[in-house]
């Protein structure tokens, strides 16, 4: 398996705080990764940091070969290297079918707009939502509009995509429809990493979790092991209850 | 291309038959109507399109007036001078832009407005080139008669209207205008599906001062004086954004018909109410802000018939 993306020695600071530290982390082509961890751990930041949304402070980041650690958001996002929001961003005024084509028109350089339809037609409908295409954004549900950062992701044609909490909100119902979408994706050939926290999800699709914790690294390996391993329990649930599990296994 | 637009070129072709029936007092508004409309149309494009409140119309309309005043002074012909005025304001705005426009709101706001006291004070200091405060004198052209002169300088500025025009509905309807609604909306969203929001953005004040530059070169020449507290009034800058809001921002339609219809208020309170009219216009702003809120494209009648197009 070849490597398409690479961190290396990652930090980002944000004033006081250091939100990530010394992160070093390698995705190979085809993986689905699971990216978990306690709230604050420094997930959505390391997201941001690959997309230069708030580009890493220390490090090296590669994507496919190249250094991206400083590359603009939408050079990155050209390159093939795509993501959602854990808050969905919609253009709100915009129909379901052109915050789909604005994805596809801008990220493959030379396309029109009205190829970028028709193309975004097509992802409208491989999430299910050919029947409000026509429909303003802002009044789909959300679930809906979480579909609908899918499809937009979609349409940026990605080597490598970002699912930042696709499941937060949705019912049980919509969970399952979403975890299916997923799967057909990673049986495409994308490569995903995705944050989530419904376990379920995360055992259910990835093949390998990352854990972070206070914005460093403390688990990679396969799911079995991740969710045995003290320190990730402890990260979770505490210092007394990781060790009372220790006395007990 | 949406009715709309079609609209909106109806009434510019209308207007070229204004010289019809007017004396010099007509021609007068005319010129002064469709240079209004030529600021409100810009100022739509980077104010209504992409959504970044500028009040840098004046420091461009300024800026225009001095190219073209200074080309003209020195013995340059009008159709030269004007298309000058279009392009160097376009490509100082663009340079700016790539700077100032990594503000948002409110920040974004008050640096375009210091925009037009730097360029005043420029101007100001630049006395071998521009006159200073004494302002600058502006060669008559060869004169045939009021009436011929008012005519001319009419269809000049109508013409710019006209290019104007044609060039804010081919952005709309490009991808470059398609652009500049998704910046509008959701920027981080833009940037993130691979959008040059710095280019597009650049583009779009660049655009923005372009046809005002020129619009001001033509007043430089038909005014035939200038000086810089006259050409960098403030009022200009706040105008234009007072029309796009009664007529409807976004809408080239709507933001025009506001031209015209704050061109008449002005002149109406004016005649009647000399002592009082900032007054009783700035009532008048008030209320149609207040009860029209989106402007007059969204009264009934118009609001039907986007939706007929839109299903």
């Amino acid at each position: 398996m070849s490597e398409i993306l690479q961190l290396q020695s990652v930090s980002r600071r944000f004033g006081g705080l250091q939100a990530l530290r010394d992160v070093s982390l390698t995705v190979n082509k085809g993986e689905v990764i699971g990216l978990i961890g306690p709230n604050g751990a420094g997930k959505t930041t390391l997201v941001n940091v690959v997309t230069a949304v708030t580009p890493a402070t220390a490090g090296t980041v590669k994507f496919d070969g190249q250094d991206i650690t400083r590359v603009k958001t939408y050079r990155s996002a050209r390159l093939g290297l795509s993501r959602t929001f854990q808050i969905v961003q919609p253009f709100a005024q915009f129909s379901a079918l052109d915050n789909v084509a604005a994805a596809a028109l801008f990220s493959q350089p030379g396309e029109s707009l009205k190829a970028a339809r028709e193309e975004a037609r097509r992802h409208l409908a491989f999430v299910g939502l050919e029947a409000q295409s026509g429909q303003q954004a802002a009044t789909l549900t959300l679930a809906m509009r979480k579909r609908l950062e899918l499809a937009k992701a979609l349409a940026m044609r990605p080597k490598l995509l970002f699912l930042d909490e696709v499941n937060a909100g949705l019912n049980s119902a919509e969970v399952e429809r979403a975890t299916a979408l997923i799967h057909q994706l990673a049986a495409d050939g994308i490569t995903i990493v995705m944050i989530e926290h419904l376990m379920k999800v995360v055992l259910n699709v990835c093949s390998r979790i990352v854990v972070l914790h206070n914005g460093q690294l403390i688990a990679d390996g396969q799911p079995r092991d991740v969710m045995t391993n003290p320190a990730v329990i402890e990260a979770y649930l505490g210092q007394q209850y990781a060790q009372r599990i220790g006395a007990h296994g | 291309m949406t009715r709309a637009n079609l609209i909106l070129l109806a009434l510019i072709a209308c207007i070229a038959a204004l010289p019809l029936f007017g004396g010099a007092y007509t021609l007068r508004l005319g010129t002064i109507a469709c240079m209004y409309a030529i600021m409100a149309l810009s100022w739509n494009v980077v104010g209504g399109f992409a959504g970044y409140p500028s009040f840098a119309t004046a420091a461009f309309f300024g800026l225009g007036a001095y190219i073209g005043g200074v080309l003209l002074a020195r013995g340059m012909p009008l159709a030269a001078a004007i298309p000058i005025a279009g392009v160097g304001s376009f490509l100082v705005a663009g340079l700016l832009g790539a700077a100032l426009l990594r503000l948002r709101g409110h920040y974004f706001a008050i640096a375009s407005l210091s925009l037009i006291e730097v360029f005043r004070e420029l101007v100001n200091n630049a006395t071998d080139l521009t006159g200073g405060g004494m302002g600058l004198n502006i060669p008559l052209a060869a004169s045939a008669g009021v009436m011929a002169d008012a005519t001319f300088f009419f269809y000049l500025m109508w013409g710019v209207l006209l290019v104007t025009a044609v060039a804010v509905i081919a952005v709309s309807m490009s991808k470059l205008g398609f652009g500049m609604s998704c910046i509008m909306q959701n920027e981080t969203a833009a940037n993130m599906v691979g959008l040059n929001t710095t280019l597009y953005k650049s583009i779009a004040f660049g655009l923005s001062a372009c046809f005002v530059g020129a619009a001001g070169g033509v007043y430089a020449a038909w005014v035939h004086y200038i000086d810089p507290s006259d050409v960098f009034d403030i009022l200009y800058s706040v105008k234009p954004i007072v029309m796009a809001l009664i007529g409807g921002l976004g809408s080239p339609l709507g933001v025009t018909i506001g031209a015209f219809v704050y061109l008449g208020l002005e002149e109406v309170v004016w005649r009647n109410y000399i002592q009082i009219h900032s007054g009783v216009l700035g009532v008048l702003i008030v209320l149609l802000l207040l009860f029209l809120p989106h402007g007059l494209t969204s009264l009934r009648g118009w609001r039907l018939w986007g939706r007929a197009k839109n299903v």
